[in-house]
């Protein structure tokens, strides 16, 4: 994909002009119009698209909440009620923002476990995956200072025991971990110097993940996109340019995605969060239960899985850094499950994992949840560092077909040879 | 292709009998929990809009009873005059404002004291404490707290045990369920009760089935024939409890009535614009063999 040549032909002097300068039109023809897409992309691939547009929106409504909102300990949450009441549209904005965080995770949870399905980790897409891993962090980090900027309960409390997190490492070197956790809160707790520099990030960090987007879809550009069948674009026949192919689908994939996030901003904005960030941050009254937004619960049942504070941190962070090493986990060298009949199980399986240690997360740490936490973790990781590397190995895959091509019109109609000279060249 | 469409049909619809098949969360309480009825509310689901007189009703409420404790800093006298709240006459409530016991602390005036003077249309609803610490020292040591917020900052939990858990969410979901707020403050204002045997409430403390510990400081607000409604409504403790909630859940939310409109337009917009993209990427795909 990286040597395939754009098409583009300037249709004006000033564009030719242009273009014998500044080439932009001509890099945008190449990779987003005439870019070879597999012609056997499902709704599944339209997940990239709806994630560009997720952070194109939380960057533009969050800007216009910035507008209005008042980063300091005493002003915070009753800017935002400002926002809610006296803007105006700003209960909209804000219901936006809000419920726009999770609709981001909803879409790069289904991007990355499309990715597990059909194997896109694999040769030579493991820098794409890498940095893909790398956004999911970055992600993360500004979802959680994001959810401390309204200064409810949930979002002082959540703060301090995610903050005080690294005071585990105090049990490597003595003094490190307060040191850090001192150094994060500008102070010996969470308070509005925290608010304030977690503002700072949290405006920040999103034009990071912007530019690690970049590299992400450069990447993809220069592997080509993986696909259903896992296999690479041999012939003509077996991709169909980007537009109107891909696009056309992408923007059904978009605006059917959009109706959910409207069902939540305007019917349920409230039903993804907690009550208790309606009540403002109160240092003294610590709310029964502390739970962090629904995106985290898996990775807060880790935590609160191991016994061993550091252990949990260590587990938790681990169970994100593991994605960095699936590349070479899994030893299969087919990529699609759709071919892997034990592997397409032990998959679906980790998907069950994942959703009860979401569930598992929200419950309190008591009794028979922490056991079932603590058996889910065993099988989180085990997917990873067992299941991949061992099935692998001693699977037998199923035929795979000669190309994407067959893959799409089966192989009674069309070989290789048949294919080659398929359809989209009449368009 | 279709196969995936039948499969995510059948899917659907199993989620959908599983939503409609009765199951209320409010039974689901655990020993430590009160079941928490779902009331019906005109705000409810995704059609519902505040009814005018509840709200009107509902102020009266709070006017004669909770104000005496509690206040409504987030918002302010205008509010009640706003389309899709109680949508008093601006007169009345620049007259009601005028009169509101609870006055606004301004100033420096010119020899640099601060003043008192009445409220105007734009000023917060206070209540009758400066201060949490004032309002300590006269309750005996209980915060009676702001209630401009309180119908989003309480809920009803949905305390059921998996796999049951997760199909009340999608029933919520679905249904659209957002009033665990009004919901628990109905609960409330209708849960004294007297303690059962064994049970001693502490002093100055009160018994009430809904309140997660179930004794709490304030004393019963609400009995019948306390506020003398105009409408015609019973003066009853259910009524007033209704209607108090209700009037609580626009103070919390007052742009309801606007966001469920819009609501609809927008979903309308985005289902026509969804299907006429679909057709058109059938017709595209349709040059090509997939």
């Amino acid at each position: 994909m990286a040597n395939h040549e754009s098409t583009y032909e300037p249709k004006s002097a000033v564009a030719k002009w242009f273009d014998e300068r500044l080439p932009v039109a001509r890099l945008m023809h190449g990779q987003f119009v005439d870019f070879p897409t597999p012609r056997n992309l499902n709704y599944l691939w339209t997940f990239g698209g709806i994630l560009t547009f997720c952070l194109a929106a939380q960057i533009l409504t969050g800007v216009v909440l910035a507008m209005h909102y008042q980063p300091s300990a005493t002003g915070a949450f009753d800017s935002i009620e400002h926002i809610r009441r006296n803007v105006n549209y700003g209960w909209m904005i804000r219901n936006m923002h809000a419920v726009g965080a999770s609709m981001f995770f909803i879409a790069v949870y289904a991007h990355i476990f499309r990715g597990l399905y059909y194997g896109s980790y694999k040769a030579p897409r493991e820098v794409l995956w890498i940095i893909g891993v790398l956004i999911f962090l970055v992600m993360m980090a500004t979802a959680f200072m994001g959810y401390t900027l309204p200064w409810g309960q949930m979002s002082f409390w959540g703060a301090t025991v995610i903050t005080n997190l690294f005071s585990s490492l105090d049990g490597i070197v003595s003094g490190l971990g307060t040191a850090i956790v001192e150094w994060l809160w500008g102070g010996y707790s969470v308070s509005g110097t925290t608010l304030n520099r977690f503002f700072s990030l949290h405006y920040l960090l999103p034009f990071v993940i912007a530019g690690l987007v970049v590299l992400h879809i450069w990447a993809l550009h220069v592997a080509g996109q993986n696909n259903p069948a896992g296999l690479d674009i041999k012939t003509k026949s077996d991709s169909v340019p980007m537009h109107p192919y891909a696009t056309s689908k992408d923007a059904v994939g978009l605006f059917a995605f959009l109706l959910l996030f409207a069902w939540f901003v305007f019917f349920l904005p409230d039903y993804l969060g907690h009550s208790d960030n309606y009540i403002e941050a109160n240092p003294l009254v610590t709310p029964p239960h502390i739970v962090p937004e629904w995106y985290f619960l898996p990775f807060y049942a880790i935590l609160r899985a191991i016994p061993s504070k550091l252990g949990g941190v260590i587990a938790m962070f681990g169970s994100i850094v593991v994605l960095v090493f699936v590349p070479w986990l899994d030893t299969s060298r087919v990529r699609s499950a759709k071919y892997r009949p034990i592997f397409k199980w032990f998959f679906w399986f980790f998907v069950f994992t994942c959703l009860a240690l979401g569930y598992l997360g929200a419950m309190p740490a008591e009794g028979v949840y922490v056991f079932w936490a603590r058996i889910f973790t065993v099988l989180y990781f085990a997917f990873f560092l067992l299941a991949m590397p061992i099935i692998g190995i001693i699977e037998t895959p199923k035929r795979l077909p000669q190309s994407i091509t067959e893959s799409v019109l089966g192989g009674g109609k069309s070989g290789v040879a048949a294919g080659a000279t398929s359809a989209p060249e009449r368009r | 292709m279709k196969k995936a469409t039948y499969k995510t049909l059948a899917l659907t619809a199993s989620l959908l009998a599983a939503v409609v098949a009765p199951g209320h969360a409010a039974e689901e309480g655990g020993e430590a929990h009160h079941a928490i009825e779902h009331q019906t509310w005109s705000f409810g689901g995704f059609t519902g809009q505040f009814d005018k007189a509840q709200l009107q009703r509902g102020f009266q409420v709070y006017k004669e009873v909770c104000s005496a404790c509690h206040g409504l800093k987030h918002l302010s006298f205008r509010n009640l005059a706003e389309p899709g709240g109680p949508e008093f006459p601006e007169a009345s409530v620049k007259a009601l404002a005028a009169e509101w016991p609870n006055r606004i602390t301004d100033g420096p005036d010119d020899s640099g004291k601060m003043f008192e003077r009445p409220a105007k249309l734009s000023d917060p609803i206070l209540g009758p404490y400066k201060n949490d610490k004032e309002a300590r020292a006269a309750q005996n040591g209980a915060l009676p707290p702001d209630l401009s917020l309180i119908a989003k900052a309480r809920s009803v939990h949905n305390e059921a045990f998996w796999p049951k858990h997760v199909l009340l969410m999608a029933r919520d979901i679905v249904k659209g369920y957002q009033e665990g707020g009004p919901d628990y403050i109905y609960a409330l204002m209708t849960g004294y009760k007297e303690p059962p045997a064994g049970v001693t409430v502490a002093e100055g403390m009160h018994y009430n089935v809904a309140f997660p510990s179930k004794q709490l400081a304030m004393p019963p607000p609400l009995a019948d024939d306390v506020v003398a409604y105009e409408d015609g409504t019973p003066t009853k403790v259910a009524n007033y409890a209704q209607d108090v909630s209700a009037f609580l859940a626009w103070a919390a939310d007052p742009s309801l009535n606007a966001r469920k409109r819009i609501g609809w337009q927008v979903l309308l917009y985005l289902l026509i614009t969804t299907t006429l993209l679909y057709f058109a990427k059938k017709r595209i795909w349709s040059k090509i063999g997939h």
